[in-house]
């Protein structure tokens, strides 16, 4: 079965924007760990540079899913593999 | 192009774009604006070496001047190897600040109007390679080929492919987060310029700090800290 080359075109935009909710796992994941860094400082304010340290390292981490997501989204945008 | 995508498709630019080519045994090789980012950011580098060791051949006992940059950078640098791999991992100083140094200045190069090399997957699967094999020889220095295969093996011997396919995906997303992140740095900066352009002014620097410095340097210390988690890990508890 043969498609217009514009519906496969539209159909990978589709698929791009779902790709992108894969972000909404890393914004909560690091709310979370941001969340737990400032009450780890209220509660040792002296750490505070260890604290902000480990945090962003987990929150770059955790950021990846996110970015695989990202990655998907451009490929099906700007690569067009399936329109070939 | 096609013409539902954006509808000012051709001012959206952030695609490595190839300069001339030529042909290399049969095949044909583009030399891209990514090379030209990558020679600049290296000449940049040479020039800046030659200043500092000029500046430390002539040094004082008590510094001022250049040679207190350059010390700073060499001894916060390699306080952060000794700092998370202890004194085992003295060897890997060098390693670990020239791709500190390469990765931050290339990521900053956005700031100048480069492209930065980082956003090309050519230039982050050679870095995530280096650091495999790296810590494939060290595995095999420090625990022999005996602990390789025993870790290989690690609860049962039929774990054995998932051990491996763990090994082989540490270059992977390694590369890919430096990669996806400074790329998708560029593409805003490239839609921003592009589709906004008429109100484009001052206002994209706000961008800028976040984009290029503050993101740039944040994943440039994920790769190295990374790195280094991974090369410590591999030296075992020996």
């Amino acid at each position: 079965m043969e498609f217009n080359t514009n519906f496969i075109l539209g159909c990978s935009a589709i698929g791009a924007g779902l790709a992108v909710i894969a972000g909404i796992g890393p914004g909560v994941g690091q709310g979370i760990a941001a969340g737990h860094a400032a009450a780890a400082v209220g509660r040792n304010p002296g750490a505070k540079g260890d604290i902000t340290g480990t945090m962003l390292l987990g929150q770059a981490v955790a950021e990846t899913t996110g970015l695989y997501g990202l990655l998907i989204a451009m490929i099906l945008i700007f690569v067009k593999p399936l329109a070939k | 192009m096609n013409p539902i995508l954006l509808a000012a498709d051709d001012e959206v630019d952030f695609m490595i774009h190839g300069i001339f080519s030529y042909d290399f045994f049969g095949q044909k090789v583009w030399i891209t604006t990514t090379h030209v980012s990558t020679l600049i950011v290296l000449i940049t580098l040479m020039i800046f070496m030659f200043v500092a060791g000029r500046a430390m051949k002539k040094g004082k006992e008590v510094p001022e001047g250049f040679q207190n940059v350059v010390e700073l950078i060499v001894e916060k640098l390699d306080g952060m190897v000794e700092s998370t791999m202890g004194s085992k991992g003295r060897n890997f100083r060098n390693y670990i600040g020239t791709i500190f140094i390469f990765i931050i200045f290339s990521n900053i190069s956005g700031l100048l109007g480069l492209r930065p090399p980082t956003a090309d997957y050519g230039t982050t699967l050679p870095l995530g390679l280096i650091t495999f094999t790296l810590i494939f020889i060290t595995k095999i220095r420090y625990q022999k080929v005996t602990g390789f295969l025993r870790g290989l093996c690690d609860p049962w011997p039929f774990w054995a492919p998932i051990n491996i396919i763990g090994d082989v995906a540490v270059p992977i997303s390694l590369s890919l987060r430096l990669f996806a992140n400074i790329l998708s740095g560029t593409v805003m900066m490239a839609l921003i310029y592009g589709l906004l352009s008429r109100i484009a002014y001052v206002w994209p620097a706000a961008l800028h700090v976040y984009f290029d410095l503050f993101s740039g340097a944040i994943q440039t210390y994920v790769f190295c800290m990374l790195t280094m988690t991974y090369i410590a890990d591999a030296m075992g508890d020996s």
